[in-house]
C-alpha cells in the first residue's frame, strides 16, 4: 500500500497541473453542477408551500437542507469516467494505460479527486450564497457529524467501483452512450437526488433500499440532515460495505475478461 | 566463464498467428438492415504464422508493406494484443500475460501514439513515469539527463506539449518512453513524419542508446534510410508471413535479381544497344541494368570493347529491392 503513495503524489501534481490549465472551464463545470439542486430546492419549495409549507415530512427549509447536502455529496461522489471510456477504447488511449505496470484506475481516481478538490473552490462560497437565500436546517447529533465523512467516503468508492466496473462495458459495445441514459436515470430516481426518498411511493422505497444508489447519495445526505436513527446508521454501513465488495468483485471481473476481448480483437 | 545468459533470445517468437473477425456488408441501405439481422464475418490473418528470434543488443529491421503484420506483431510482443495461436517469449515473460515486471522493461514507441499529456510540460508527465516505474531518484535525474543531451531536448521538456512541433514531441516522446531504461524497444515508425535532419537525429540517438545500454531493439519503419543506418539484420513479413530474415546485405543479393554497371566512356557517343539495359545516359556516363548472372559477362565485353574511363558495379538502391520482394510475393 505504502508503495502508491508516491504514484498518488506524483499523480495528483499532474491532475492538479491539468485542470488548473483549464480555468474557466472548471469554474463553468462547477457552477454546472450548481443548476440541478437549486432547481429542485425552487419546485420543492412552491410545492410546499402551496400545500401549507410541509410536504410528506419535509418543510421548506427541510428541501433547502436537503438539496444542499445533495449538492456536495453529489459533487464528492460523481464520476465522469462512464462517459470516458468509450472514447478512450476507441481512440486507443488504453493501449498506453496498459503499457504502464500499474492498474490504470488510480489514475481514473488521482484525476478524480484533484478536480473535486479545486471545484470545490467555486462550489463552497456557491453554496454560501445558497444557505443564504434559502435558509436551510439541519439538526443532526453530534455522532451523525462524526459518522458522515466516513459515509461519504464509502459513497464516493462504491459509486467510484460501481461505474468504474460499468464503463468497461465499452470493451463489448462501442456505443456505451445508451447505458450510460438508462443508468443516469435509475440513479436519479433511486439515489434520492431529485426528490427525498420518503417522498416516493412504499413500494419505490422497499426497492430502493435494495439497490445501491440510496446508499451512494441518499444515507449521507440523510445522516447530516439529523434524519437517521444510530440503527440507520450502522444498517447503512453495513449496506454500503456489502456493495462496495459486490462492486469490487464485478469490477476485477469484468476487467479480467474486458482486458482479454480488448487484446483479443486490438484496437 | 561461459554464461549462456548472454546469448540467448531476449525474444523468441514460435508460429505466432493472429486471426481478425472483420464484418463485411455491402454498400446501401438494405444491406444495412440485413446486416442486423445476421452478420456475415470474415477471418482476416494479420499474422499467419511467423517465427524468429532476437539476442541482446540486436537492432532488427522489421519490413514490410502496409497491413503485413508489422504493428500487430509488435502488439503481440508488448502485451497488447493476445495471439490466436503460437507462443512468444520475451524476456522471459509471455508479454501478453502483461505482468508486471515484464512491463517495467520493455517500451513501445509508436510514431502515430502518444503518451505525454497535451497541455503540460513533458516534465510532469516524466515525473509521473518515474513513480510509476518506481525509477530510484538518482536513477532517474541521469537517465533524463543523458536523454536530454543525446536527443537534443534542452528546455523542450519545460514547455506545454502542445505547442511542440511534431518533431519535438516525438523527441520528448521517445525520452519518456525511455526514462525506465528498457532492456528491449519496440519501435513502430518513430520517425513517421519528421523532417529529414530529426529523423538523422532520432536515427543518431537509437544506435547510440543501442550501443550504451545494449538494449535490445526491433524497429519498423518505411524510411529505408532508417533501416540502413541502424540494422544489420532485417526480418521482412508479407501478408502475415515471414519472407526473410536475414543480413540486410543478404536481402539484396537474394531478392535483386540485377545489379548496376555505372560506366564512364571517352566516346560519348558509343552505341550501347545490344550490350544492356541503359537506366540512365549523361554524356560520357552511363548507368546500365544487368541480370546478376551476366554481370562478369557484360563488365568484360565493356572494357573489351569500348574506351572505358571508369566502370564500377553496385547493388541497386534499398528502396528498389524491398518493393521488388514486395512484388515477386504478390505474384
Amino acid at each position: 500500500m505504502s508503495e502508491m503513495i508516491p504514484i498518488y503524489r506524483a499523480h495528483f501534481k499532474r491532475s492538479f497541473a491539468l485542470e488548473l490549465q483549464y480555468r474557466a472551464s472548471l469554474v463553468i463545470w462547477a457552477l454546472s453542477a450548481l443548476v440541478e439542486p437549486v432547481l429542485y430546492v425552487a419546485v420543492w419549495r412552491t410545492v410546499a408551500l402551496a400545500q401549507g409549507g410541509q410536504v410528506g415530512d419535509y418543510d421548506v427549509s427541510d428541501f433547502a437542507a436537503y438539496f444542499l447536502a445533495v449538492l456536495l455529496v453529489s459533487h464528492l461522489t460523481f464520476s465522469w469516467i462512464m462517459w470516458e471510456y468509450e472514447f478512450r477504447i476507441r481512440e486507443g488511449l488504453l493501449s498506453q494505460a496498459l503499457l504502464r505496470p500499474i492498474h490504470p484506475i488510480h489514475s481514473d481516481i488521482a484525476d478524480n479527486l484533484a478536480y473535486k478538490l479545486i471545484a470545490l473552490v467555486v462550489l463552497l462560497p456557491a453554496m454560501v450564497v445558497m444557505a443564504l437565500l434559502f435558509r436551510p436546517t439541519f439538526h443532526p447529533q453530534p455522532w451523525a457529524l462524526v459518522a458522515f465523512l466516513p459515509t461519504l467516503a464509502l459513497a464516493f468508492v462504491l459509486r467510484f467501483l460501481f461505474e468504474w466496473a460499468l464503463a468497461l462495458s465499452a470493451f463489448w459495445t462501442t456505443r456505451i452512450g445508451a447505458i450510460n441514459q438508462v443508468y443516469f436515470f435509475v440513479l436519479v430516481f433511486m439515489s434520492g437526488r431529485i426528490s427525498p426518498l420518503s417522498l416516493l411511493p412504499p413500494p419505490i422505497q422497499t426497492l430502493a433500499s435494495f439497490l445501491p444508489f440510496r446508499w451512494m447519495l441518499a444515507f449521507p445526505v440523510e445522516l447530516v440532515l439529523g434524519r437517521l436513527t444510530p440503527t440507520d446508521l450502522w444498517l447503512g454501513l453495513a449496506a454500503q460495505l456489502g456493495w462496495i465488495a459486490v462492486a469490487l468483485g464485478l469490477l476485477t471481473v469484468v476487467w479480467r475478461f474486458g482486458v482479454r476481448q480488448y487484446t483479443g480483437v486490438g484496437s | 566463464m561461459l554464461t549462456l545468459a548472454s546469448t540467448s533470445p531476449v525474444i523468441q517468437v514460435h508460429d505466432l498467428r493472429k486471426v481478425y473477425q472483420v464484418h463485411e456488408r455491402e454498400a446501401g441501405m438494405r444491406a444495412s438492415l440485413r446486416s442486423l439481422l445476421s452478420r456475415k464475418t470474415r477471418d482476416v490473418a494479420a499474422v499467419d504464422g511467423i517465427s524468429f528470434s532476437l539476442t541482446p543488443g540486436e537492432v532488427v529491421g522489421f519490413l514490410g508493406p502496409n497491413g503485413a503484420g508489422k504493428t500487430t506483431t509488435l502488439k503481440m510482443l508488448s502485451g497488447l494484443l493476445h495471439p490466436t495461436s503460437g507462443e512468444g517469449n520475451v524476456l522471459g515473460h509471455i508479454p501478453w500475460q502483461r505482468e508486471k515486471a515484464f512491463l517495467r522493461q520493455i517500451t513501445l514507441v509508436m510514431g502515430n501514439r502518444q503518451q505525454l499529456a497535451w497541455d503540460i510540460p513533458a516534465i510532469d508527465s516524466y515525473d509521473l513515469n518515474q513513480a510509476i516505474y518506481r525509477i530510484p531518484p538518482a536513477d532517474y535525474r541521469r537517465t533524463l539527463a543523458e536523454l536530454v543531451d543525446l536527443l537534443d531536448l534542452g528546455d523542450l521538456i519545460k514547455k506545454p506539449v502542445r505547442n511542440l512541433s511534431l518533431g519535438e514531441r516525438m523527441k520528448c516522446e521517445i525520452a519518456g518512453s525511455l526514462l525506465h531504461r528498457p532492456s528491449v524497444m519496440f519501435l513502430d515508425e518513430p520517425t513517421i513524419g519528421l523532417d529529414v535532419t530529426m529523423q538523422r537525429r532520432i536515427r543518431t540517438f537509437i544506435a547510440e542508446y543501442n550501443r550504451r545500454h545494449n538494449a535490445t531493439v526491433l524497429l519498423t519503419s518505411h524510411y529505408m534510410a532508417d533501416v540502413e543506418a541502424l540494422c544489420k539484420r532485417v526480418i521482412v513479413i508479407h501478408h502475415g508471413r515471414l519472407l526473410f530474415d536475414g543480413d540486410l546485405a543478404d536481402l539484396v543479393q537474394r531478392f535483386s535479381p540485377h545489379k548496376t554497371i555505372i560506366v564512364e566512356l571517352e566516346d560519348e557517343t558509343a552505341p550501347l544497344d545490344g550490350v544492356a539495359e541503359v537506366v540512365e545516359r549523361e554524356g560520357g556516363r552511363v548507368m546500365l541494368r544487368v541480370p546478376k548472372a551476366a554481370t562478369a559477362q557484360v563488365t568484360a565485353g565493356l572494357l573489351a570493347h569500348y574506351p572505358v574511363v571508369d566502370l564500377t558495379v553496385e547493388d541497386p538502391p534499398i528502396e528498389e529491392v524491398i518493393e521488388q520482394v514486395f512484388a515477386q510475393e504478390s505474384l
